[in-house]
């Protein structure tokens, strides 16, 4: 059995481009955390009149799929503008890698989200942001689209994991179609989690389980 | 793939000795048949009483007499058996509650969490941070309806030994049955059971240079044990299905190959691999007992850096070793030992075991330090983390 990362996610973990911090950057996008496991930072320089990232570096806590696409997004955004670069996808970067195992997909919607972070905290910083939305359903079906089921490599919205959302008085409450006891049930969980806490609207998340 | 050159998995599992496959070839091709009775035919009987000599052996380095040792595929159906099996002889007679460790390997903690499942109660006893468990608070969770208490010898990951023959007296006292997964001491830390008032111990072949496939379950006399799995009346009537001849024989060469001699040159690799190790690199920290430890077993973690990322770059290197990362496990969740014990998820996401075993040589501990030492010093020049 080959190993199961493709010979271009393996060249990016021996040798990661763009390394490091850029001591004067115009922006910083951090994802993750040490407690996930995996942790993404971002810092990008960009052009004040054209907007284009002039010059982006990352850092990495996290495995060789972690390493690899916090490097590919480097290499994917760089001369780009932001309103370019915020296209980018977790599938722009696992394709450029040549595919990542299911297992590792969530490794790559990291790093897109660093990116993003990296160039929302420039849209404050240089007031380019619109007014904060509130938090819908819509919104979180949109944010659990970033949350991948490790068994197919999907999003969980995609692979119907998610059978049931709602909003109330700041708290959102997600219902999968997965028992408690699923082998993945833990890590998906503490993902979703990940992703709705830090919404400025959002006190609590609640995820259950169907038996 | 890369060629692996210094393996330090040896807790997972273990090269077979060839000696051992000697042993076990005639079991193939000459002495091929099921242990018969002794009314069957020669075939039969004669590997009927290589079956008997292995069991005599084996039963023999635990001080325990032929007839209580069983043997199993191995070690997570020994713990199935032990746990299931006084379930089942008990569950209605005396009560329905069990207690274990919350740091046990995973065929005992699942095997109670399937019966807690059907209704029983488990208690995981609190453990210190060094994975002993707190005796006391064990003492307190024992009750009239308590039917087994299951706490393994050696931990899997850490390495931390338990005081089993104090555990063994108080489950005595208190009148419960007693488990223990020895799997990971079997042979290396010295335990006899006309020392030790243990009823059921569980053992393995393949972490002692033995074949994969055959495991034992020692069964004090007179313990209240029905088998869990249906079949016919071998193995004392708890383990049906046609005896791994081969294996109980290649199982018994591996036992008589284990010397005292042997784990002492194992323990003293270790020593010197630990030592530089916390020396030498910084923020590097002891998962497990400074003193109470298996001799073969390292584990310590590594600040700001991910275990897998580790493993990889180790790998690429020619060594194989192990995390308790979240990354590298099949469910994605970080060690429950590491946590266990009351570290915190980076602690356990950076956690690497070194274990060693026979075929390590003196000039790999020091081979491997400075492989680490690069690894590490490389993946915290990338990390985010340890730099304010």
């Amino acid at each position: 059995m080959p190993l199961p990362y493709s010979a271009i996610v393996m060249e990016h973990f021996r040798n990661p481009r763009n390394v490091g911090r850029i001591e004067d950057a115009d922006a910083k996008g951090v994802e993750g955390s040490p407690a996930c496991g995996d942790m993404v930072a971002v810092y990008l320089k960009v052009d004040p009149e054209t907007h284009v990232i002039t010059d982006i570096k990352f850092e990495s806590y996290g495995c060789a799929s972690n390493i690899a696409t916090g490097s590919i997004i480097t290499e994917l955004a760089k001369g780009k503008t932001i309103e370019e670069a915020k296209k980018l996808t977790w599938k722009d970067a696992s394709e450029a890698l040549g595919g990542l195992p299911p297992i590792k997909v969530h490794c790559s919607v990291l790093a897109i989200d660093g990116l993003r972070a990296a160039i929302e905290n420039y849209e404050e910083k240089h007031g380019l942001v619109k007014e904060r939305k509130p938090t819908t359903v819509e919104l979180v079906k949109k944010r659990l689209k970033r949350v991948v089921n490790p068994v197919v490599g999907l999003d969980i919205v995609r692979s119907n994991l998610v059978k049931d959302v709602e909003v109330k008085d700041g708290v959102v409450r997600v219902v999968l179609d997965l028992p408690e006891d699923h082998q993945f049930a833990a890590a998906i969980k503490e993902d979703i989690v990940d992703k709705l806490e830090p919404r400025w609207d959002v006190n609590e998340v609640i995820v259950e389980f169907t038996e | 793939m890369f060629e692996t050159t210094v393996y330090l998995d040896n807790a997972a599992s273990t090269r077979m000795d060839e000696r051992v496959l000697e042993a076990m070839k005639p079991y193939f091709f000459d002495l091929y048949a099921v242990a018969t009775s002794q009314f069957g035919y020669s075939l039969g009987i004669e590997a009927r009483d290589a079956l008997d000599t292995a069991r005599a052996q084996i039963a023999g380095v635990l001080g325990a007499n032929p007839e209580e040792f069983v043997f199993t595929s191995g070690s997570t159906e020994s713990s199935n058996l032990a746990i299931k099996g006084v379930a089942l002889a008990l569950g209605e007679k005396k009560g329905r509650h069990i207690v274990i460790s919350p740091i046990e390997d995973f065929p005992v903690l699942h095997s109670a969490r399937a019966l807690e499942r059907q209704g029983f109660r488990v208690t995981r006893v609190r453990v210190d941070e060094t994975g002993r468990v707190d005796l006391d608070h064990l003492r307190e969770s024992i009750t009239d309806e308590t039917i087994l208490v299951s706490v393994q010898a050696a931990n899997q990951e850490i390495g931390t030994l338990q005081d089993v023959k104090a555990i063994a007296e108080i489950c005595k006292e208190k009148g419960t049955l007693f488990h223990t997964d020895a799997t990971h001491s079997f042979l290396r830390v010295p335990l006899d059971v006309r020392e030790v008032p243990v009823d059921l111990i569980t053992v393995s072949a393949h972490t002692i240079h033995g074949p994969k496939g055959i495991g034992g379950l020692y069964v004090r006399k007179g313990t209240p044990i029905r088998k869990w799995m249906d079949g016919g009346y071998q193995e004392f009537d708890l383990r049906p299905g046609v005896e791994n001849i081969p294996g109980a024989v290649g199982f018994a060469k591996a036992v008589e190959l284990i010397t005292p001699e042997e784990t002492a040159r194992i323990q003293a690799m270790r020593d010197r691999l630990l030592e530089r190790l916390l020396n030498e690199i910084p923020h590097t920290v002891l998962n497990g007992h400074p003193v109470h430890r298996l001799p073969q077993n390292a584990n310590v973690s590594f600040r700001f850096i991910e275990g897998e990322s580790l493993l990889l770059h180790l790998d690429m290197r020619g060594f194989a070793v192990s995390t308790g990362s979240a990354c590298f496990s099949r469910s994605l969740e970080a060690s429950h030992v590491i946590l266990g014990i009351g570290g915190n998820h980076e602690r356990a996401h950076g956690s690497v075991r070194f274990t060693f075993g026979r075929y390590n040589k003196e000039e790999d501990v020091d081979a491997v330090v400075e492989a680490v030492k690069e690894v590490v010093a490389e993946l915290r020049r990338i990390s985010p983390l340890g730099k304010e």
